[in-house]
């Protein structure tokens, strides 16, 4: 490759044809401050519209700044990133940017996280000498994500991941000039948009102009009624993030530090939906080889690939894009929904009390799960198998609200018998996961042999779209991965051509898996961030004593005791689910 | 309409079109006629040249006058539409400006019929390349 | 006394837009058969590049160079495009051409389809041009029909043609990269260049964009010959510019001038003078995106670089002509107020920064200006000038730059003593009754819209200025000229 000389700031940067300014100029330790500019490294997602106007730098011979995220570096070229022109025009224009931002950090959900108000801290902004109107519009809020667009700064980040990664195209920029901002078409609410709650604009959003609903004071409202047990779940990828919302390194697992903090906070049983993984794993895996050997058997009627639908962003995409293949995903319920039914089905009725007076939070890497806890065919008689679901950020802020010292908590275990897991059910918060807990299981009931070498590598990374071929004792599987609703989109487009060769294929819809939720943590870009997560779950299935989800002696035990057999009566009406089409109805005024 | 085959159609095309023009202006030409053009851009029908037109095709050809009257594009005189130029065998065409029936009643009536010269010319300052 | 030359406009006025015979018979189509029959693409490039044409939709680049980037980049497929979105308050020359002599467009797009390998135009116009989309129609219609466009063209073996693609009004989508978004169904807002059209444009093919105007002068060029061309005109502004010529002038309309005719001959010669013989004291080109010439400007030869010179631009050929009664300030709002509505919002410094600079002008012409204000309003301008993604930011400041560089008196008139020497400013406006004057007739205070005049008959009457909006009625109906403006 081409090498191009230029000179930043006096310094000489040696760097690969077609690198921006702004990387160019890293490599000679200048940090030029960006705010729409947006990169998840290693996983093909950037946005640099060169909108914000922020990163100009001065290029000698240029009659006007140049972008320095979106000018690329010339032979010869002289750059100067902090002359007097230049950081009167930086200033000048976040000066603009927070003349049209309501001044409202005191109360504002990103306070802390907020990537403007650290870019005016940066820049040492102390007064908005530009003060005029500010463009005002509608708050809307959905059941998972609200919208406060006065704090819209036009970055664009949440319209690439709607449009570029997800396809989902719930969000695009409307209007023009001083009321240009990013809605849904035709500026409906977010309800009335393909929206799947999949959170990936909250999550990368630098304002709070994209948050989600915080159901927090529901919570503690439960907390506080002594007629109710409440019981709480927490998915597998919080573990691995929680920390970094109290200054631990990501990657950090705060599995031990996270019980005893939910158990202070006042849950009356803290329980894992890890546990409701592996039941996750016995259905959907007894579906698979259900369909697998009907299939084998020349049986027609039987639809390949199977595709997992534990990802509730994922099912709404589906039941948005491709309702007529709503026949394909597996029909078990998620972790979540299982554990719901369980618990206040089983447990509760051990515990001797009527559902009613059981509350279930759940505590997710995720947005859609606010959504899907509150879909219809998830209650019975209006009572939802989960009541609230709460995201890794939003416990957060409630163990800070409580006077817990996260850091100096000690470690606890999980109550039983819904906290007992295996080491199939942690990897579920990572891309890859659900599928290699599935083979584990699916091998030796399929096989009726032992499966020695448990860990299948060929599964994991970050690569957007994976396949690999799984031998089943001589029979071979074949295995797609797709995290990211866009990728999603091509498996699901090959299946509809008739194109896919595959038996069974995993699909999250976040970047990452779950560790990648719209309810995480903010990474802010970092996808170093979101691969330490990643190696911490695989850590935490490494270290578990048990690690195929059909060898958990409660699983076992609920069949024995309660359930009957994977995919039986039982089960079927209390852990497998249909699918609705929802292609009708998106855009349309009521 | 047939399709050119080569240059050659289209300059033979041309130079027949071209002599159908002239003789139109030849003072003694037997295929001589008067031409009356009406400026009938977006500005000129705003201002009223489509009424104009037509009073024109049918007043001419109910008086007995033959004329050749065509619509064209904007003449530039946008502050004295509607504009016409009307060009008699043998002379220079003269353009009018505000233009409107009673007015175009006039200029067959004074100008074309009895050559008289009357109100509302506007000089042509420009050439053509 | 100045001529005007006519290139680009050659055929309007003359010509029956609907009949091709009449495009014809006036050496139609001549030039795309020397050029497909006798001249190689780099030739008919080589003739464009040293008739010095500039693209006259504002940028004034060289036509004939991006001609010929458009034709060294390999591809499949690449695009001519026609940019026919004319959106500058007060210019219309390209609807006058499109609607006098459609065919000279498409006969230039095609040349242009020959010398960079296109086989494909597609013509951007507004959908507020429904005359000229359907002169366009019959024209193309026409040509296809005498094998002047589609497949095989004069038997050739050259396949070329044109489809139309309607704009919504937007003045944005007359920038190039934004223009080709449009087209694409995409939001009609630019994009970083590089990359250029003319490498990655339409479909992310090569595409070359070229103006109306612009292409109108090709014919001519082929077939007069670029030396004709090139002894027009000043040193490095070659050929004639067609101006929309507007505002407080006697002959409102469409001239064509040779570059380099004077501000004093297109305004008094060409144009008649001032309305009611008044005194001329400013003409705006180039739009909102233009400054203002003053009367120290009357005899510069106008030209591209001249103008920009001047803290204007040639712009596409818009051209206003204000006078003492015009308000500078004023002006300078008006077409912010324009460029606040035509930014599509992309990048903050045009889409805020624009907005505070109308504010701060509206606070000024409101009477409640400081002279910080007038600081801000220079800061700003360069900042966003500075810092914009597109031409339209880039250059949206230039009014209210050149208007405080010429004018400067004006604005220290409204901020120190809260006066509008134009009289356009109402709200520094007060209207008084002139008590020597006042017979105590009533008939003001009974037309006083908001019942702001007081006073019993026969005795003076007064007028409360905290209820007056200064609509002018009471001194509209006084016949004693008891009330005037101070």
């Amino acid at each position: 490759m081409k090498t191009i000389k230029l000179i930043i700031d006096g310094k000489t940067a040696e760097v690969p044809e077609n690198t921006t300014l702004l990387k160019a100029a890293k490599t000679v330790g200048i940090d030029i401050p960006t705010l729409c500019y947006f990169e998840l490294k290693d996983m093909n997602i950037e946005n640099r519209p060169g909108g914000c106007r922020v990163c100009v730098v001065e290029v000698k011979g240029r009659r006007n700044l140049a972008p320095a995220c979106n000018t690329m570096v010339a032979e010869g070229m002289e750059v100067y990133t902090h002359n007097i022109r230049v950081l009167n025009a930086r200033r000048t224009v976040l000066e603009l940017i927070l003349s049209d931002h309501p001044a409202e950090c005191l109360t504002c959900a990103k306070s802390g996280s907020c990537e403007l108000q650290s870019m005016a801290q940066q820049l040492g902004v102390r007064e908005i000498p530009y003060q005029g109107e500010q463009s005002k519009y509608r708050k809307d809020t959905s059941p998972a994500i609200i919208r406060d667009v006065d704090k819209c700064i036009m970055c664009r980040r949440c319209e690439m991941m709607c449009n570029d990664v997800q396809t989902v195209g719930a969000l695009n920029a409307v209007n023009r000039g001083f009321m240009a901002v990013v809605a849904p078409a035709f500026e409906m609410n977010l309800e009335k948009s393909p929206c799947t709650y999949c959170g990936q604009c909250v999550s990368v959003c630098p304002t709070g102009a994209l948050t989600e609903v915080d159901h927090s004071r529901n919570v503690i409202n439960a907390l506080a009624d002594p007629a109710k047990t409440v019981v709480v779940q927490t998915a597998p990828a919080v573990r691995a993030a929680l920390g970094e919302e109290f200054g631990l390194a990501p990657g950090t697992l705060v599995t031990g530090k996270m019980v005893a903090a939910l158990r202070r906070l006042g849950f009356d049983y803290v329980f894992d939906t890890d546990f409701a993984a592996d039941l996750t794993i016995m259905e959907e895996g007894t579906e698979l080889l259900d369909r697998l050997t009907r299939y084998l058997k020349g049986d027609k009627d039987v639809k390949l690939p199977i595709l997992t639908s534990c990802c509730p962003g994922w099912v709404n995409f589906f039941e948005h894009n491709f309702p007529e293949m709503r026949e394909i995903p597996s029909t078990a319920k998620s972790p979540q929904q299982m554990f719901g039914p369980i618990a206040k089905e089983y447990f509760a009725k051990k515990l001797g009390i009527n559902r009613k007076n059981m509350i279930v939070v759940s505590i997710m890497p995720c947005l859609a799960k606010k959504y899907e806890c509150q879909r219809d065919e998830f209650k019975v008689d209006g009572d939802p198998d989960v009541n609230f679901s709460l995201s890794t950020r939003e416990l957060a802020h409630l163990i800070k609200a409580s006077n817990i010292d996260f850091s100096s908590l000690p470690e606890d275990d999980f109550d039983n018998p819904l906290g007992e897991s295996t080491g199939a059910s942690v990897i579920f918060g990572t891309t890859g996961g659900v599928i290699e807990a599935a083979c584990r299981t699916a091998y030796e009931l399929y096989t009726g042999k032992k499966l020695e070498k448990v860990d299948f590598k060929e599964l994991r990374g970050l690569e957007n779209v994976r396949h690999a071929t799984i031998d089943f004792d001589g029979l071979p599987i074949n295995i797609g991965i797709a995290h990211g609703l866009g990728n999603a989109r091509k498996l699901l487009e090959d299946i509809r051509d008739g194109k896919s060769q595959f038996h069974a294929i995993e699909i999250m819809a976040c970047p990452g898996g779950c560790i990648g939720g719209g309810g995480q943590p903010y990474h802010h870009g970092d996808s170093e961030v979101i691969k330490l997560r990643a190696s911490a779950l695989y850590r935490e299935d490494a270290g578990k004593p048990i690690r195929k989800s059909h060898e958990n002696p409660f699983i076992l035990e609920l069949y024995k005791d309660f359930l009957g057999k994977p995919c039986g009566e039982k089960s079927h009406h209390l852990l497998h689910t249909h699918y609705f089409d929802k292609s009708a109805g998106v855009f349309v005024e009521e | 309409m047939a399709i050119l085959e080569s240059i050659k159609s289209l300059t033979e095309l041309r130079e027949k079109l071209k002599a159908k023009q002239a003789a139109l202006s030849q003072k003694d030409n037997p295929q001589s006629t008067i031409q009356v053009k009406v400026t009938m851009a977006t500005c000129g029908i705003a201002s009223g040249s489509r009424p104009v037109y037509d009073f024109m095709k049918e007043e001419l050809s109910k008086r007995n006058i033959p004329a050749l009257v065509s619509q064209v594009g904007c003449m530039g005189f946008c502050y004295a539409e509607p504009t016409i130029e009307v060009t008699m065998p043998g002379k220079s065409p003269v353009i009018f400006g505000f233009v409107n029936t009673k007015k175009a009643d006039e200029i067959i009536e004074r100008f074309i019929r009895k050559g008289e010269v009357i109100d509302g010319v506007i000089p042509m300052n420009y050439e053509t390349a | 006394m100045a001529r005007q030359i006519r290139i680009a406009l050659r055929n309007c006025g003359v010509i029956d837009p609907e009949r091709i015979e009449d495009y014809i018979s006036r050496d139609g189509y001549m030039a795309l058969a020397t050029v497909l029959t006798e001249l190689s693409p780099e030739a008919v490039i080589e003739i464009l590049k040293k008739s010095g044409l500039r693209g006259r939709g504002g940028g004034g680049f060289p036509a004939g160079l991006k001609w010929e980037i458009t034709r060294k980049v390999q591809a499949d497929q690449k695009y001519v495009v026609c940019n026919a979105d004319e959106g500058d308050p007060g210019a219309f020359m390209d609807r006058s051409i499109l609607e006098g002599d459609p065919h000279a467009v498409l006969e230039a797009m095609t040349i242009n389809g020959y010398c960079t390998g296109a086989s494909k135009g597609l013509i951007y116009i507004r959908a507020e041009y429904p005359l000229a989309v359907e002169r366009l129609k019959t024209a193309m219609k026409q040509s296809r029909e005498m094998g002047l466009l589609g497949n095989n063209i004069l038997q050739t073996g050259f396949n070329f043609d044109i489809d139309i693609r309607y704009g919504a009004g937007a003045f944005v989508c007359g920038e190039e990269t934004a223009l080709i978004h449009s087209m694409e169904g995409l939001r009609g807002e630019p994009t970083v260049k590089p990359p250029f059209p003319s490498v990655e444009g339409y479909l992310k093919k090569p595409t070359n964009v070229n103006n109306v105007e612009t292409f109108a002068n090709v014919p001519v060029i082929i077939n007069k010959g670029w030396e004709w061309f090139a002894s027009i005109g000043t040193e490095k502004s070659k050929g004639t510019k067609v101006f929309a010529l507007a505002g407080k002038i006697n002959n409102v309309g469409l001239v064509e001038v040779p570059m380099g005719t004077t501000l004093r001959e297109v305004i008094y010669e060409i144009g008649g003078g001032i309305q009611g013989g008044k005194e001329f004291k400013a003409a705006q080109t180039g739009g909102p995106s233009g400054g203002c010439l003053t009367k120290k400007h009357l005899d510069t030869p106008i030209d591209y670089d001249n103008l920009i010179a001047a803290g204007s631009m040639m712009g596409s050929g818009g051209l206003i002509v204000m006078d003492e009664d015009d308000c500078m300030v004023a002006i300078a709002k008006f077409y912010l107020g324009f460029t606040v509505e035509e930014s599509c919002g992309k990048c903050s410094p045009c889409r805020i920064g624009n907005k505070r600079l109308f504010e701060l002008l509206e606070k000024i012409t409101q009477g409640n200006g400081t002279m910080e204000d007038i600081d801000k309003l220079r800061n700003l301008s360069t900042v966003i000038k500075d810092t914009s993604l597109c031409g339209l930011g880039q250059s949206s400041p230039n009014p209210v730059l050149s208007t405080i560089e010429n004018f400067i008196g004006e604005y220290h008139e409204h901020v120190k003593d809260k006066k509008c020497r134009s009289k356009v400013c109402k709200s520094m406006m007060q209207y008084l009754v002139v008590p020597e004057k006042c017979i105590g007739c009533t008939l003001c205070a009974r037309n006083c819209p908001v019942n702001a005049i007081s006073g019993e008959r026969k005795q003076v009457h007064l007028i409360d200025q905290e209820k007056c909006i200064k609509c002018g009625a009471c001194m509209e109906k006084c016949k004693f000229n008891a009330i005037i403006i101070n």
